[in-house]
């Protein structure tokens, strides 16, 4: 089989390995926008949220190690970053997930509310970047 | 198991899931934010840019995760915690649809949404490049996180009548919940 197949399909399955055994030994779900959130100023359990965030992270500084290629940055200007870094934590927040709480963790427990906001957020998310590509070839 | 070693246990295993999450997130391609932006823009798929293998690693996350749910739904209660902590079946409601629809304009932005730009942020440490745009973003994140957050408790009624008046079960605390 293709590479361009197994890689994201391997992927797609440490990401629902790590998230499954974060259920089935901790009881907990790996959406990572409510535990960053957490892991910020959460009252209780606020460590294990820390520790994830950490997971995270260091994965990324050890695959850029040992991968090329394994992270670049977004090919939008600073201003947009920030706009969008923005959108994205007043969305999740008030959406209660993103795309790992509702899109994997919520549909992998067969919740309609995590179907219908993952379709909404792929949705709005497929006009911004369409709109957004159009907007800067325009001026560009 | 004792509570502390039973919260010890929580903390590891939080750190193994985020290293192994990231990971995953690496290899899908997550973490180049021209492939999310090229599955999301669907005008690709006139001229043949279009990118469809972010359904391959949500496909096969989901396909990992759901027996791993049915396995301990059934049973009721993890297998080292103590209790099953997951969301509470809300209803659809104005907060989850408006909310989600602003999570996707800010991620059909840039690229990035919360998992990946976490794991940029480490992808960085040594590359200036990524370093840079994945600092902005995730501060700007959790930024926004606060203002909502901050915004709740600040008007912690106009928030519960906003849950009424759309019909919702959700407490101001929900949220925290919910994820």
């Amino acid at each position: 089989m293709d590479m361009t197949l197994i890689l994201p399909l391997g992927g797609g399955a440490l990401i629902g390995a790590a998230a499954a055994a974060l259920l089935v030994l901790g009881g907990r779900v790996a959406g990572i926008s409510g535990i960053l959130a957490g892991a910020i100023s959460g009252a209780r359990e606020r460590t294990w949220r820390i520790a994830f965030v950490v997971g995270l992270v260091l994965a990324g500084f050890i695959a850029a190690r040992v991968i090329p290629g394994a992270a670049n940055a977004p090919p939008r200007t600073f201003f947009l970053v920030l706009v969008a870094g923005l959108l994205v934590g007043v969305g999740t927040r008030i959406g209660g997930g993103c795309t790992s709480g509702h899109g994997v963790c919520g549909i992998g427990r067969l919740s309609k509310r995590s179907l219908v906001a993952t379709l909404v957020f792929m949705a709005t998310g497929a006009l911004t970047a369409f709109g957004a590509r159009v907007v800067i070839e325009a001026i560009s | 198991m004792s509570d502390a070693a039973r919260s010890r246990s929580l903390v590891v295993l939080g750190f193994a899931s985020g290293l192994v999450f990231g990971f995953g997130l690496v290899l899908g391609g997550m973490t180049r934010p021209e492939n999310i932006l090229a599955f999301l823009d669907l005008g690709g798929l006139t001229n043949g840019s279009w990118d469809g293998r972010l359904m391959l690693v949500m496909g096969s996350a989901i396909a990992v995760f759901l027996p791993a749910w049915i396995f301990v739904s059934k049973r009721g209660r993890p297998l080292l915690a103590q209790k099953l902590a997951v969301p509470p079946d809300a209803p659809i409601d104005a907060r989850l649809l408006g909310g989600a629809a602003i999570f996707g304009v800010g991620w059909g932005l840039a690229g990035y949404c919360p998992g990946p730009a976490l794991v940029s942020l480490g992808a960085g440490l040594l590359d200036a490049d990524i370093l840079a745009p994945a600092t902005i973003f995730v501060l700007a994140m959790i930024g926004g996180q606060r203002l909502v957050i901050l915004s709740e408790r600040r008007a912690p009624n106009d928030a519960a009548a906003a849950a009424t008046q759309s019909q919702s079960a959700c407490s101001p605390d929900a949220p925290d919940a919910a994820e």
